[in-house]
């Protein structure tokens, strides 16, 4: 089976299989990945992070029923945690999903972060393009529940919905930098609840602080006549989710016609170089250093003071360099 | 550096909502280390057999108490093998009589785990059925 083409074809099998080489981290992902790039940029990324519990799987479940409705092929992304002691996970955001099981123009799979932090895995952004070759038009990314500094998410999306939800704290809380920063659209979800309103007045308050003059891409920075929406709904009853819907499309335009998507997605593609970079000198390191091998070692050193740990690292870095040039 | 998770669909077909074994396998197996898909109650077959599929899972673990487990787990198998994907094994478990197992095992269920049945156990089936695979 020649994987890019049953991809580009919509062979679920194919677009399933390509997803866990890239996971897996297997020789060939970044061939797969390469080949598929070309089709890209099709999709609208919409990133869904929140606190556990806010409501996001369900807040996805509805959307996607009306992104159904007009007629577009829809991908989710669902990432929850690894245990960090067996390296297992449970994977129960689709559980809220289930519905869209069967409707062949939905495509829905489940991540466990894999020790990355930020709230997603490593592999989301290879994951996003494979979806996307594939042909899917909305791709729902949620994250895990995050709490305030997991923002990663922000590298990956068009738009970032922020689910909120009564009783999660006070305006304080919501003036902390980070995942108050990235949002693009606010949700107040569980409406009904007792502090909602409150809520809402807090992030219309904290929201008219907001720096106009942010860098490129750094979320809620898309000031500049684009306001950020905030929403009010209840995704368990279905209430406010077509105006939600309304809000994420008018805000698409606004944002396209300003030329801030474009300017999002060349910061995007810039941070992924970043990210590709690091890991593969990362990777040259641990092959020519032998960090894991020698890692032992130099801690023992360390544990002795029989080293220092500034010097010890860029005498490393030195042999290396030096190694590298007796090679050409 | 490539690392092979092993990824498992843990499915509750038909209508019951004891899922309490459900959630304590999820549970055991996401100890042992694997990636658990996990559903809730009351799926069909047929979501079932995509969910694997775009989950591509290695396992579907089925559970069912209401005894409709000849029915169901012989039409879970069918359809992954109608949809191209007879690789994925199936094994089950709930509460199944003991004269019911070689029918599911002649119609393609790798394994029936009954109440009792340890972790352990599981284990060892889910590591030498794919090492064979």
């Amino acid at each position: 089976m020649d994987l890019v083409t049953e991809v580009r074809l919509g062979n679920l099998r194919a677009i399933a299989r390509t997803i866990s080489l890239i996971e897996d981290l297997e020789p060939e992902a970044e061939a797969l990945v390469d080949a598929l790039y070309p089709y890209t940029g099709g999709a609208r990324i919409l990133g869904v992070t929140g606190s556990p519990g806010a409501g996001k799987s369900t807040l996805v479940d509805r959307l996607i029923t009306l992104e159904r409705r007009r007629g577009r092929k829809v991908a989710v992304i669902a990432v929850d945690p690894s245990s960090p002691f067996s390296g297992g996970a449970i994977l129960g955001d689709r559980l809220r999903m289930q519905t869209h099981a069967i409707d062949p123009g939905v495509f829905i799979r489940s991540m466990a972060s894999r020790g990355f932090l930020g709230g997603i895995a490593a592999a989301t952004g290879d994951v996003i393009k494979v979806l996307d070759a594939a042909g899917y038009q909305s791709i729902f990314i949620e994250t895990i529940g995050v709490g305030q500094t997991e923002i990663k998410i922000v590298e990956l999306s068009d738009i970032v919905l922020l689910v909120l939800m009564p009783g999660a704290g006070d305006e304080i809380q919501a003036m902390k930098a980070g995942v108050m920063e990235i949002g693009d659209i606010f949700i107040i979800n569980k409406k009904d609840l007792p502090g909602a309103d409150k809520l809402r007045a807090e992030v219309e308050y904290v929201l008219s602080f907001k720096n106009p003059v942010q860098a490129a891409g750094g979320g809620n920075g898309d000031s500049e006549g684009v306001s950020n929406p905030i929403l009010m709904t209840s995704a368990v009853q279905d209430d406010g989710i077509e105006q939600l819907q309304e809000a994420i499309e008018s805000y698409a335009t606004e944002i396209e016609n300003a030329g801030k998507l474009e300017e999002k997605r060349r910061y995007r593609l810039e941070r992924e170089l970043l990210g590709v970079l690091n890991r593969k000198i990362h990777e040259l390191m641990d092959l020519h250093i032998e960090v894991s091998r020698q890692l032992p070692e130099w801690t023992e050193r360390l544990y002795r003071r029989d080293a220092r740990p500034y010097a010890l690292i860029n005498e490393q870095i030195r042999n290396f360099l030096e190694e590298r040039k007796g090679d050409q | 550096m490539a690392v092979k998770k092993t990824r498992i669909l843990i499915a509750k077909p038909g209508l019951d909502g004891h899922d309490r074994g459900a959630k304590f396998i999820a549970r055991a197996l996401r100890d042992e280390g694997y990636e658990v898909i996990y559903t809730g109650i009351r799926q069909t077959p047929e979501a079932i057999v995509q969910t694997a599929i775009q989950e591509d899972v290695d396992f579907v673990g089925l559970s069912l108490l209401s005894g409709a487990h000849n029915e169901l787990f012989p039409r879970v198998v069918d359809l992954l093998a109608a949809s191209g994907a007879g690789d994925i094994v199936v094994f089950g478990g709930g509460i199944i009589p003991e004269q019911d197992i070689p029918f599911l095992k002649d119609r393609g269920v790798a394994a029936i785990f009954g109440p009792g049945t340890t972790t352990k156990q599981i284990v060892e089936f889910l590591e030498s059925a794919r090492d064979s695979s």
